[in-house]
């Protein structure tokens, strides 16, 4: 993998005109964004809001009512099942539940994307494999299932198998659920070195405000009852800069944003 | 310790005051509302007021009792002076009135018509044939890719189902087997011995264990053990997105998850019945042996006169099948729980229920089409 180029401003996965529907419940509408190569990029939004399913739309386990997702340029809505398998080599995906095999041991697990795709031998996957997983702190532990280990570990675990094919693009479907605030910051860090070092471009589906203003270069903020995005940019920013309500509520825990006097923030389920 | 109490005073204006005394708490004894409510009925209360001067404790009970009042007389008209209550319950209350409910929160979409429901039912129907269908199809092209050496086969998952549908069912099998050939031959031999005839006793277990009971019974078991357990296996792996994991993946879960747990099960199923087969004969020897004056020989001469290769045929051949139903059906479950704990339940329960259903219709066309064909 190169390194990042100087300045990240290329288009990697651009999402055009995105509704995502169940039946005639439109979920969210007409969701438009540009993810740069390179850049850490979260999809922020309350829980319920369709976070994780619009991650499922761009993996393509779910279809869109309308519009269509791009990976480098080529429609991956629009692709047929064999060149969507080739365009999801170049993804790596951590799941919210991390989804180990729990039938396999840790090294089994990152070894069966490179056992698929790749012609290495036995040998080499299992070297391959012991690398990735002493890349994210579990040296050791190649011969453990996931059972036997804790859940930071597993989601540890789960990035080295996301990592195993060296993809450009890493998916995270709420890295810090689960973990208490000093693992869930690790993991932040561990996020920003692969990135740092591969060039990877990430994706944090994230409600996590810390880990949120921690990591990212750019987000968008999906509302529930907007059915939209409300905002998008650096979140950061966002806070500094941004007046509309909604998005100071969510950007400051509920303590700015909507008109005081007992009434509780939220209400989104 | 005295009980909640509650009484009510009419003031000259026709106000109402409300006194709560004693303990209004949620594990003793208390008034329901609707007593109040009912002193409110008649003649027009312009206002309500509390008085909790006698009030001895409080928690949710009271809370929730002052709910349903201040619900009511808003609904009423009724004015409620919420000033002579507790300074915490005020709070609450408040609290508790924060946020409307949210409209359509709650479920009371109506039921359609009953000639509407017929119509959705009917239409319905056709859909939810189609998914199964679709799965049946998707499995058989996945054993045609299998059988052209280009599906992705995990050999060592394999053999562990191999194993857990044969060496680990042998002990249930046996006994089931052995229970049903005895169950047989007594039957048999309560009627028969009426006629002298007691070595048919043989001819009626043989032809009833390998026909009909062997290949049955060990469906219906495998349903129960191995079905239950695929269908909680595979609704587990969706619940916790490990099949989303492979999909993602380019590993398409049918190949990798049901292709070897349908072939586990169709290749050991008939094994299964020819031991049950031969367990079932050996209940009927115990019968003969212990209830009837036959010999061993005799006994195992008619056995062996009694079934023909055909009949022992037929009986593995419906293993066959109801393994791949029984597997099938089992996948197909669990392939399609929803994302919660009680999902990965259902779908094993549906698993084993659809399981048996499908071997008892699909023994019925066996029996039938048997008959046509002179077998």
């Amino acid at each position: 993998m190169q390194p990042p180029a100087s300045p990240p401003a290329e288009a990697h996965i651009v999402v055009r005109d995105l509704t995502m529907a169940f039946g005639d419940f439109v979920l969210m509408r007409d969701l438009d964004f540009t993810v740069r190569r390179g850049s850490v990029f979260v999809i922020m939004g309350g829980s319920g809001c369709g976070k994780s399913v619009l991650l499922r739309h761009m993996l393509g386990l779910l279809e869109p009512a309308r519009g269509e997702v791009l990976y480098n340029g080529r429609s991956f809505t629009r692709a047929g099942p064999a060149e969507r398998d080739a365009m999801l080599r170049g993804i790596g995906i951590l799941y919210q539940h991390n989804a180990l095999w729990s039938s396999m041991t840790l090294a089994e697990n990152v070894a069966l994307p490179l056992q698929e795709y790749t012609k290495l031998s036995p040998a080499e996957i299992r070297e391959v494999a012991a690398l990735k997983l002493a890349l994210v702190g579990l040296r050791g532990f190649e011969d453990f299932t996931p059972s036997q280990i804790s859940g930071g570990m597993q989601k540890r675990a789960a990035l080295a198998r996301a990592m195993a094919l060296d993809p450009e693009v890493l998916f995270f479907d709420e890295p810090s659920s689960g973990l208490d605030p000093v693992t869930a910051r690790r993991l932040d860090d561990l996020m920003l070195e692969v990135r740092a070092d591969l060039g990877t471009t990430l994706v944090v589906v994230s409600h996590d405000l810390a880990s949120i203003l921690a990591i990212a270069d750019d987000s968008i903020l999906l509302d529930i009852e907007a059915h939209a995005a409300i905002a998008s940019g650096s979140p950061r920013d966002l806070l500094a800069h941004c007046e509309d309500p909604r998005v100071r509520l969510f950007l400051t825990r509920g303590a700015e944003g909507r008109p005081q006097g007992g009434a509780r923030p939220g209400g989104s389920a | 310790m005295s009980s909640a109490q509650l009484t009510v005073a009419r003031g000259a204006d026709g106000g109402v005051v409300v006194r709560l005394a004693g303990p209004w708490l949620l594990r003793a004894a208390r008034p329901r509302p609707e007593e109040l409510e009912a002193q409110l009925e008649g003649p027009r209360v312009p206002r309500l007021s509390f008085d909790t001067a006698a009030l001895a404790g409080w928690d949710s009970a009271l809370v929730a009792f002052l709910a349903r009042v201040l619900r009511t007389c808003e609904e009423r008209g009724i004015a409620a002076e919420r000033g002579g209550l507790p300074e915490g319950v005020r709070r609450l209350l408040a609290l508790a009135e924060a946020v409307p409910e949210r409209a359509g929160a709650r479920a009371e979409a109506p039921a359609p018509p009953w000639l509407a429901r017929i119509g959705l039912a009917a239409s319905g129907f056709g859909g939810a044939l189609a998914a199964p269908l679709a799965f049946l199809g998707e499995t058989t092209l996945a054993f045609g890719r299998l059988a052209a050496l280009r599906a992705r086969f995990p050999l060592r998952d394999f053999l562990l189902y191999v194993q857990q549908c044969s060496a680990q069912a042998l002990p249930i099998v046996t006994l089931i087997g052995f229970l049903i050939g005895l169950i047989l031959a007594f039957m048999g031999a309560v009627q028969l011995l009426r006629f002298g005839a007691t070595i048919y006793v043989a001819d009626l277990v043989t032809l009833a264990m390998v026909r009909e009971m062997g290949a049955v019974m060990t469906a219906v078991v495998m349903a129960g053990r191995t079905g239950a357990a695929f269908a909680a296996q595979l609704g587990t792996m969706k619940v916790t997105e490990e099949i989303d994991a492979l999909r993602t993946l380019g590993i398409p879960p049918i190949e990798f998850l049901v292709l070897p747990r349908v072939l586990a099960l169709v290749l050991m199923m008939p094994l299964l019945c020819l031991y049950a087969d031969f367990w079932g004969i050996v209940g009927g020897v115990v019968v003969a042996a212990g209830m009837l004056d036959l010999t061993m020989t005799q006994y195992l001469n008619e056995t062996f006169a009694a079934a023909t290769l055909t009949d022992l045929s037929l009986g593995v051949g419906k293993s066959v099948v109801f393994g791949a139903l029984v597997g099938v059906a089992a996948c197909y479950q669990g392939m399609r729980t929803g994302a919660s704990a009680s999902a990965v339940g259902d779908s094993a329960t549906a698993a084993v229920v659809n399981g048996i259903v499908l071997i008892i219709v699909m023994d019925g066309i066996f029996a039938v089409l048997s008959h046509v064909l002179g077998i």
